[in-house]
């Protein structure tokens, strides 16, 4: 069954109570091993619940199907997020979902393409753009009308990588080409250590049709992606500035941090908070 | 086996800068004619290059298929990355640059965006080894040693015409990351034209008892020349060609050791992690003790100058291997 196809009118109160579903979904994975990247997986479950639940064509019965579009996840170590979009689709067990992290279960911290739904190996950043640009001409080559999306983040345009792969996208003129570009404005040594700024403009000149929006305002998400589908010539760059740990005050008022992890025992505490933020807000 | 092959449309070798060998007839550019004949066939097959179509000999492909070549600029992280993307989308990207480039510069991504998920693409690289005047910026004179690292890569290293036609006929059948070495522009016919090439098999050319010769990529040729002078000379040598690097033949490089008196290895290559490596291991797996005598470059980076020049000091010429072996004996 084809899920999106085209995409309907948006029900943004849907996709909203989407994305926090999928941010319970990742809160309850964090507590299994009491760490992972939940800050960057709760910045960016509103972009997921867009994709998902609104904009990517696909069949959760048929991950194969050759005129699906895309979803690559650069930044594999997001993985957290996309496990809870995966369950939540119905691609993956939700029951799997606690197993996040642990030994032998398929939900890596960090992506392997051997998990369903994953379209290619996340985590040595400044590989995704690339494999889009590849994955979208393979499609132009097929005739197929089938876009492709690819999330990368503020850290990873300073992988030398990410430009060459913007040139040539917009070379080839790969129109059904998205790049999701999460700024969240944190890395791994920290906060950005080099000032990625003006974002948008690079994308510009590199020949992309850009936005830029608040990546946790559901409206402005499913509306930049609504303008992203002309196939006017042009890649399509969307820049989302996102807050790591949207939707938990504690984890969005941290020391802006990498990697989480906390005591176990804690994690009630955290999702008792969560909760209560999203009871607040209904 | 090292005599003139006659069929049409092969020429004589003439003397250009990059010719690996003389006397021989040739052809040119192998791989792209072959590539081209067999993109006839499967339209799965795409080209794509890094600003270096013209030296990777891709060009007929190119002509024959417009729609099916891409040329990505100077960028071999993206070469790699967008025919990772291709291959993903059901096509079989033939990607060319040079060795040093798809190694040193673009490892990261055979490695993962290739390698790991053992997608199906062939990166088919130029000026191996000493194949170059240009120094170390262009001379992939590490290239086996890196790539075979790479678990899953399969790696080859033509010695002539007749091999890279074959084996670019057999990395197309075989599914999975391939490196292959690339002889460009009139390349020397070594092999008969009947000659069988077979991912992971190494072949025996000449039988000997003194000294068994075990060579990969052009050295095969000086290796048989080598082989026909020294027997004149009373010294018995036998070659065994091992043109897959991996999946490496060790049982029959154990099986060739056994039948000779002392073993020499012959590669464009550094004499460490390359063909000579390989084969000190598979005797040691063996417990075959048997002294190896190494014939490949150094372990530095080699000078500017005119390729004959450079493969005579570095002895990689049929004399250097003969003054070689001659001096074991």
């Amino acid at each position: 069954m084809l899920r999106n196809s085209p995409p309907g009118t948006a029900d943004i109160g849907a996709l909203e109570r989407k994305a926090t579903q999928l941010r319970r979904h990742m809160l309850t994975m964090a507590r299994g091993q009491g760490q992972g990247y939940i800050g960057q997986g709760l910045g960016i479950a509103d972009t997921l619940a867009a994709l998902y639940f609104h904009e990517l064509r696909y069949d959760p019965h048929n991950l194969a199907w050759p005129d699906r579009d895309r979803f690559l996840l650069s930044t594999g170590h997001y993985s957290i997020a996309l496990w809870a979009a995966l369950a939540e689709a119905g691609i993956l067990p939700v029951e799997e979902l606690v197993t996040y992290g642990a030994d032998n279960s398929r939900l890596e911290m960090s992506t392997l393409d051997t998990t369903p739904g994953v379209e290619m190996i996340g985590g040595s950043l400044g590989h995704g753009l690339g494999q889009g640009v590849g994955q979208a001409l393979g499609l132009r080559v097929d005739k197929s009308d089938a876009r492709v999306f690819v999330e990368l983040s503020d850290g990873e345009m300073q992988e030398g990588s990410t430009w060459e792969a913007a040139m040539s996208a917009s070379h080839f003129k790969l129109d059904g080409l998205v790049a999701l570009i999460d700024c969240n404005g944190i890395q791994a040594d920290g906060p950005v250590v080099l000032d990625m700024e003006p974002v948008s403009d690079k994308w510009r000149a590199f020949g992309w049709q850009t936005s830029e929006i608040d990546g946790n305002d559901m409206t402005a998400i499913v509306g930049a992606l609504a303008a992203a589908r002309n196939r006017n010539g042009k890649p399509k760059a969307i820049v989302l500035r996102t807050l790591p740990g949207k939707g938990v005050p504690r984890i969005e008022t941290s020391e802006k941090s990498h990697f989480f992890r906390i005591d176990v025992a804690l994690w009630d505490g955290i999702i008792a908070e969560f909760e209560k933020t999203v009871g607040a807000a209904q | 086996m090292s005599s003139l092959a006659t069929e049409a449309g092969r020429t004589l070798a003439m003397g250009q800068d990059e010719a690996v060998g003389g006397g021989r007839q040739s052809v040119e550019a192998p791989f792209g004619k072959s590539l081209a004949r067999l993109g006839q066939s499967r339209p799965d097959i795409v080209g794509l290059t890094a600003d270096l179509g013209k030296y990777t000999d891709i060009l007929p492909f190119r002509d024959a298929f417009p729609d099916r070549f891409f040329n990505v600029g100077m960028a071999e992280q993206n070469l790699v990355a967008v025919a990772a993307g291709m291959a993903r989308t059901g096509k079989m990207p033939f990607a060319t640059t040079y060795g040093v480039f798809a190694t040193r510069r673009a490892y990261d991504f055979v490695a993962i965006a290739l390698a790991h998920s053992n997608l199906n693409v062939k990166i088919v690289a130029g000026l191996p080894g000493l194949t170059t005047g240009y120094g170390g910026t262009h001379q992939a004179i590490e290239d086996l040693a890196l790539m075979r690292m790479i678990p899953g890569l399969t790696i080859i290293d033509p010695c002539d015409a007749t091999e890279i036609e074959a084996a670019t006929e057999a990395i197309a059948e075989h599914r999975g990351p391939v490196y292959m070495r690339l002889l460009r522009g009139s390349v020397p016919v070594v092999f008969e034209p009947g000659y069988r090439f077979e991912i992971g098999k190494a072949r025996r050319l000449r039988e000997g008892s003194d000294i068994g010769i075990i060579s990969t990529g052009f050295m095969t040729e000086r290796a048989l020349d080598s082989a026909d002078a020294l027997r004149k000379q009373g010294i018995s040598t036998g070659v065994l060609h091992v043109p897959t690097i991996k999946p490496f033949d060790a049982k029959a490089v154990a099986e060739f050791a056994n039948s000779v008196g002392r073993i020499v290895t012959a590669e464009n290559h550094v004499v460490v992690g390359g063909l000579a490596s390989l084969v000190v291991e598979a005797l040691f797996d063996a417990g075959i003790a048997k002294t190896v005598t190494r014939i490949g470059l150094p372990d530095h980076y080699i000078e500017c100058g005119a390729v004959p020049t450079l493969q005579a000091k570095y002895g990689l010429t049929t004399e250097a291997v003969i003054a070689t072996i001659v001096a074991l004996s």
